[in-house]
């Protein structure tokens, strides 16, 4: 208004703007590489129900509250739930995937060294979501 | 409408008044009884966090029922009224016009408020503040589940019948000498926010009431057992409440337009680039509902979508903070109490948006969603920005509603310990969040970094705490004790004040 001048302004807008471009640039480069799930990963069935997980893998074997994969190989999880909403997460692995009633949502993960992690549920639901948790064993591959 | 104190009025002329500034009061102490309450159940869910294992709230239901109505109340029974009463007060004056346009109307909105408040306090539900299907449905315990429904509708109705208020107020009944280009930008604040209501808020109506319905068993709308979806429910919330959190931000911003050139005995930098952003903001607001939702299953071109509609938002919030410092510039600054709010807000304001942009980057988000990262970047607003800009002009406007000033000493004080404990809690939550710990847990494994940062963040409500305890003292001591303001430049920083003392309240004469 009153005699200043706005240069100053528009050179910041455009800072701003130019930031969220990049912001904007980078993440949906990296997504896209991330969204691709690779060819031959094996599916594990991802199961969410008040307040514990069951696993089941392409054999058949189910397990619960723990996930036994192996380093090197490339898993896709399809993450299901059998009464409301839950999240699966892996967090060492950037895995994290809602778990709700009548859909199907996949993500996937290769496990790149032997070791354990956290499997924990991110999404409240309802008791004892706080204690909906289990282990990731990272092994090393059998033959 | 001032000097209630000096000239004592009967308690009950003033609850029936439906003059502007009597109902601004009415709002305001109800506000600020909620901001109580709802802080103690804050510092109860931070004392119980502090070690792993149960503390001091026995078991993990009281726990769920604790933080879901902490942040029901301090959203809609602190911010929401908090921000009515400073609209009722200085928007007549502003636009030079004797009272709201509906007086009546805007009595009723007032006094649908203290009935949503019992009902939610009395239910105690324990489904967060975002109440999901289908946990909503059928799991969450009734009748308080169904209370806190019926308190939310009733709010809800209340922001419309204000808004529709302001909106009329300001457009229709300003002084026919000005124009809509000259109203202060304190009152553009709530015609921004008004108008993001009127879009915003009866999608989540329509959906409190699918939920009731399907709690009733009548209707399966967010129930998959009944070929409903979950998901629908998330977009209508969403489609509510993200628009609705710049409903929160936008008139404490307004505030600080207020504050910051008045302390810095300036004009504002730009006006226009002020109203601008307003403007812009109501409008791309509603382009980003969606960013919390990436880790629902959504497809890569709709979380592109969203990604991009919420990264357009940010340049309308950063305009803001570059007036406020191009105001500061070269100003004569005193810092007053509400000075010192006022730029500790901007400046967290400014963090807050930074972690903001974090979680919009899709990627990250999956890092950062649902943990205490989350609660750490939407504190930074509620509590950084908009309660600190609530407070610099709560201060701002105690002489004027009481005749007296506050204290001066006490009121810093209070400032300085809010603020350290604010980022001892909040910035700490966004690391803990890094760490994995996620958000809305009653318990946590003993993982030395998760107790390392549950612990800093307690100690930092504590502060928070104790402060608010001062600021509590220095109010109640100050109305009836403190000293006489001086009614034309109490804070003597020169200027025209817009003043709530020249507001005829037809009760004084
Ligand atoms: C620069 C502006 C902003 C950006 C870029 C931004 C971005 C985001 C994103 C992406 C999320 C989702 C995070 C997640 O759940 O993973 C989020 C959550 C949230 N934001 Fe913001 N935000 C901004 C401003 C605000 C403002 C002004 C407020 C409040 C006044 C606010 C309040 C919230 C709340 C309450 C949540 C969490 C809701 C919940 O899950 O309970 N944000 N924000
Ligand atoms: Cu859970
Ligand atoms: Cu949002």
């Amino acid at each position: 208004m009153s005699g200043h001048s706005n240069w100053p302004e528009w050179i910041y807008i455009g800072v701003v703007v130019a930031l969220m471009v990049w912001v904007g640039a980078e993440a949906w480069e990296a997504e896209r590489l991330v969204e691709h799930v690779p060819e031959g990963a094996e599916t594990i069935v991802v199961t969410g129900q008040q307040w514990f997980w069951t696993f089941e893998h392409e054999d058949g074997t189910k397990e619960i509250g723990e996930l036994h994969v192996e380093v090197g190989k490339a898993y896709k999880f399809e993450i299901v739930s059998k009464d409301v909403n839950h999240s699966f997460n892996i967090h060492d692995y950037v895995v994290l995937m809602d778990a709700i009633p009548g859909r199907v949502n996949t993500v996937w993960f290769a496990p790149t060294e032997v070791g354990q992690h956290d499997i924990q549920c991110r999404e409240y639901c309802g008791l004892i979501h706080y204690n909906m948790r289990g282990t990731l064993y990272v092994e090393a591959p059998s033959s | 409408m001032v000097l209630e104190l000096q000239k004592p009025r009967p308690i009950w002329q003033i609850m029936f008044s439906t003059h502007h500034t009597d109902v601004g009061l009415l709002y305001l102490i109800t506000s600020l009884a909620f901001l109580f309450l709802g802080g103690s159940l804050a510092l109860a869910i931070r004392a119980e966090l502090f070690l792993p294992g149960a503390q001091i709230i026995g078991d993990a239901m009281t726990f769920n029922r604790i933080f879901t109505v902490h942040g029901t109340t301090l959203i809609f029974l602190f911010i929401l009224p908090f921000a009515s009463s400073v609209g009722n007060y200085f928007v007549p004056i502003m636009i030079r016009y004797k009272d709201m346009a509906y007086p009546k109307l805007n009595a009723i909105a007032f006094w649908m408020i203290p009935p949503a408040g019992a009902l939610i306090w009395l239910g105690f539900a324990d489904f967060t503040w975002y109440a999901t299907p289908p946990y909503s449905i059928i799991s969450a315990p009734g009748p308080a589940a169904d209370m806190w429904i019926f308190g939310l509708k009733i709010l809800g109705i209340s922001s419309v019948l204000g808004a529709i208020n302001f909106i009329v107020t300001i457009l229709k009944c300003k002084h026919p000498d000005m124009s809509i280009g000259q109203v202060p930008l304190l009152a553009w604040s709530f015609l921004s926010s008004s108008l993001i209501i009127l879009v915003a808020i009866p999608t989540f109506a329509a959906a409190l009431l699918m939920l009731l319905t399907d709690r009733l068993g009548v209707s399966g709308f967010f129930n998959p057992a009944m070929g409903g979806d979950p998901i629908a429910y998330a977009h209508l919330f969403w489609f509510t409440f993200h628009p609705e959190v710049y409903v929160l931000v936008i008139p404490a911003i307004g505030m600080m337009y207020e504050i910051i050139p008045r302390f810095s005995r300036k004009p504002i930098y730009s006006y226009n680039s002020g109203v601008f952003a307003f403007v812009l903001l109501s409008i791309v607001g509603f382009s980003s509902w969606a960013h919390h939702m990436y880790a629902t299953g959504m497809s890569f071109t709709e979380k592109t979508v969203f990604m991009v509609g919420t990264l357009a938002a940010v340049p309308a919030s950063a305009m803001h903070v570059f007036n406020f410092i191009a105001t500061m510039w070269n100003g004569r600054i005193k810092f007053s109490t509400p000075m010192m709010w006022a730029v500790g807000g901007i400046a967290l304001f400014f963090s807050a948006g930074a972690g903001g942009v974090a979680n919009a980057a899709m990627p990250l988000d999956f890092t950062t969603h649902d943990t205490y990262w989350v609660v750490g970047h939407f504190h930074l607003f509620v509590m950084g920005t908009i309660a600190f800009g609530s407070i610099g002009f709560l201060y701002y406007m105690f002489p004027y509603v009481t005749g007296r000033m506050y204290n001066e000493k006490m009121g810093k004080i209070h400032f300085v310990m809010s603020f350290v404990g604010t980022v001892l809690v909040f910035f700490t939550q966004h690391v803990l969040g890094l760490y994995g710990m996620p958000r809305r847990v009653f318990d946590y494994p003993p993982i030395p970094e998760w107790i390392a940062m549950n612990q800093i963040a307690t100690v930092g409500a504590m502060i928070i705490g104790v402060s608010m305890v001062i600021f509590l003292a220095n109010m109640i001591y100050s109305s009836g004790k403190g000293k006489l303001a001086n009614t034309e430049d109490p804070f003597g920083v020169g200027g025209k004040y817009y003043y709530p003392f020249e507001a005829k309240n037809p009760h004084h004469d």
